[in-house]
């Protein structure tokens, strides 16, 4: 079927990738500018580096903004894991359609409808709003993902392994720690890489729900973007480009590497 | 078939995330449509409380005389709220529809790629959507304004001679939201592009049927549950969009979202945008529940 690939679907690839990938390189290319105006290249300098690394209020940003996408990734992939075993084990059980809803609604919900909905919780029960709130909000709607991602890969999962390592003693428990689990496991990983850059990516929940003291990084960039564009803010956001970048391909070629031993 | 787990772990497996589900996700709703129904006031937090379950029964129905849809009178009455509203589903319409456009040829090429190319293709698509969505909207910012990246370059080529304003304009949002949704188009578009058996469109095209024709008559239809999913996904969130209006529309564009944001952040009044919100979801209603009925179908096809 070689021969079916046309000229047309080249250039819409080519043009499509284009589109993709043109203001990011663009991004990265002016972070790299000598001159505060961002759109005139005035010379190569890593000056914004600099600049950037000795901004304290941008750098305790990245530090909140960093555990906060670490601990609420992990506890989302847990529950998220749990809510996609329930999903595709558990055909019946009372209030699943709800389930589902709440599992599926929160993929598509506006974030600033998810924001202000928490944000009235916390503040209904008089709980303080900082840190922990944050990451709430992030667990509540990065669980979803992960269990999206997780039960695609559970229904395709063959059964029978489960059932063969039962039949041999097994508890249920143990045949999904010692079966299951090292089988899913991609889904897993790639479930909490999912969660964790939604967490870092997070301006709209966050700026509800988070109190004095647990700024992140996306509401620091959002301040410093609203008076203006700087390079600093190139800068940081190339460097979160590259972390994303690297962390995307090492997940893929460590899994693609798994996937080779397999075989 | 037999019990997965025992019957104390399953009911731990189903049960916590559902609670979690339901206290940090469902229950804030009927806080949310509780305080649209409130009084605002200068108070922290800054509305009346329409029931306190402390106070009993007599307190319970002294505070249901106190219910007010004054929030949603508000919202009638002032035109600025519809046409917000209404503004917001036609530029989430338009944009779906741009992404489209866009969108189909990009997954159209992909699914046709040689098969060894598309897991790259794939990635590739994949990749900007893990980079942060405000990164990928701010980039924008300096391609369009009107000393901007986009201006020099037509400059350079000689097509314009003043520059063209595109920042802080409808336009803007449109690309704004067609780039950062795109993805979210292509790949359900590319999953029902992929499973398509080509000889369908030979046979078409060896019953004397143009290519275009072919096209529009036999791949168009069997991508149908793809062009479904991919709308709904750009659709609905576009509708309640804020980074993007707010950083490529300027002050003039009207969106929901936005309106939300500043009901709340900058005039403070919790109630109407707590009633702001509620009506918004009851707009979104419809199209969500739509796309679950039609992803839980396509599941069900796939078993």
């Amino acid at each position: 079927m070689a021969g079916t690939w046309g000229r047309f679907n080249v250039v819409s690839l080519v043009l499509g990738f284009a589109f993709l990938y043109l203001p990011i390189l663009l991004l990265v290319i002016y972070s790299f500018n000598e001159s505060r105006l961002v759109t005139v290249w005035s010379g190569f300098s890593t000056r914004w580096y600099v600049e950037m690394l000795n901004n304290r209020g941008l750098m305790d940003a990245a530090w909140v903004t960093a555990r906060v996408a670490f601990i609420s990734a992990s506890v989302a992939t847990v529950l998220g894991t749990m809510a996609a075993v329930a999903l595709t084990r558990y055909t019946r059980f009372r209030g699943r359609l709800l389930f589902t809803g709440m599992v599926f609604a929160p993929l598509v919900m506006p974030e600033v409808i998810t924001g202000l909905s928490l944000l009235l919780l916390f503040v209904a029960v008089s709980f303080d709003r900082g840190f922990a709130t944050v990451t709430i909000a992030h667990i509540t709607f990065s669980m979803c993902f992960v269990a999206v991602v997780v039960q695609s890969r559970l229904i395709s999962f063959d059964r029978s392994l489960e059932e063969a390592a039962m039949d041999l003693g097994a508890t249920p428990l143990k045949a999904f720690f010692q079966v299951t689990l090292p089988v899913i496991l991609p889904a897993v990983l790639a479930g909490w890489m999912l969660a964790f850059t939604l967490s870092l990516d997070d301006l709209v929940i966050a700026s509800f729900t988070s109190g004095p003291g647990a700024t992140t990084l996306p509401m620091k960039i959002y301040s410093q973007v609203r008076l203006g564009v700087t390079p600093e803010i190139n800068a940081i956001c190339t460097v979160l480009i590259g972390l994303v970048t690297v962390g995307v391909i090492v997940v893929s070629l460590v899994s693609k590497r798994r996937h080779l031993l397999r075989q | 078939m037999r019990a997965f787990f025992s019957s104390t772990t399953s009911r731990l497996v189903i049960a916590v995330p559902y609670l979690w589900l339901l206290v940090f996700f469902l229950a804030p709703f009927f806080i949310v449509f509780k305080i649209s129904l409130s009084q605002p006031a200068i108070a922290m937090p800054p509305y009346v409380p329409v029931f306190d379950f402390a106070e009993g029964v007599a307190g319970l129905l002294r505070h249901l005389a106190a219910f007010s849809l004054d929030n949603y009178l508000w919202l009638l009455g002032d035109p600025l709220y519809a046409n917000a509203y209404l503004s917001s589903l036609v530029i989430a319409a338009v944009s779906t529809l741009l992404a489209l456009v866009v969108g189909y040829p990009i997954a159209y090429g992909m699914a046709r790629a040689p098969e060894g190319l598309r897991p790259i293709f794939l990635m590739m698509v994949i990749l900007p959507f893990w980079t942060s969505f405000l990164i990928r909207v701010y980039a924008w910012i300096g391609i369009l304004k009107p000393e901007g990246l986009l201006n020099q370059f037509l400059f350079f080529l000689g097509v314009i001679d003043k520059p063209l304003v595109i920042l802080n304009t409808t336009t803007a949002i449109y690309i704004g939201i067609v780039y950062s949704y795109l993805p979210f188009m292509v790949l359900p578009l590319y999953a029902s592009l992929e499973k398509m058996d080509y000889a369908l469109i030979e046979a078409a095209q060896d019953l004397g049927c143009r290519p275009l024709a072919a096209f529009w008559k036999v791949t168009v239809p069997l991508s149908f549950p793809g062009i479904l999913a991919g709308s709904m996904l750009v659709f609905i969130p576009a509708v309640g969009e804020f980074v993007v209006p707010d950083l490529l529309g300027g002050s003039r564009t009207l969106m929901i979202g936005k309106t939300l944001w500043n009901e709340f952040f900058s005039n403070r009044d919790w109630p109407v945008s707590s009633a702001v919100a509620i009506v918004l979801l009851f707009i979104l209603v419809v199209p969500m529940v739509f796309f679950q009925r039609a992803q839980a179908r396509a599941r069900e096809r796939d078993n």
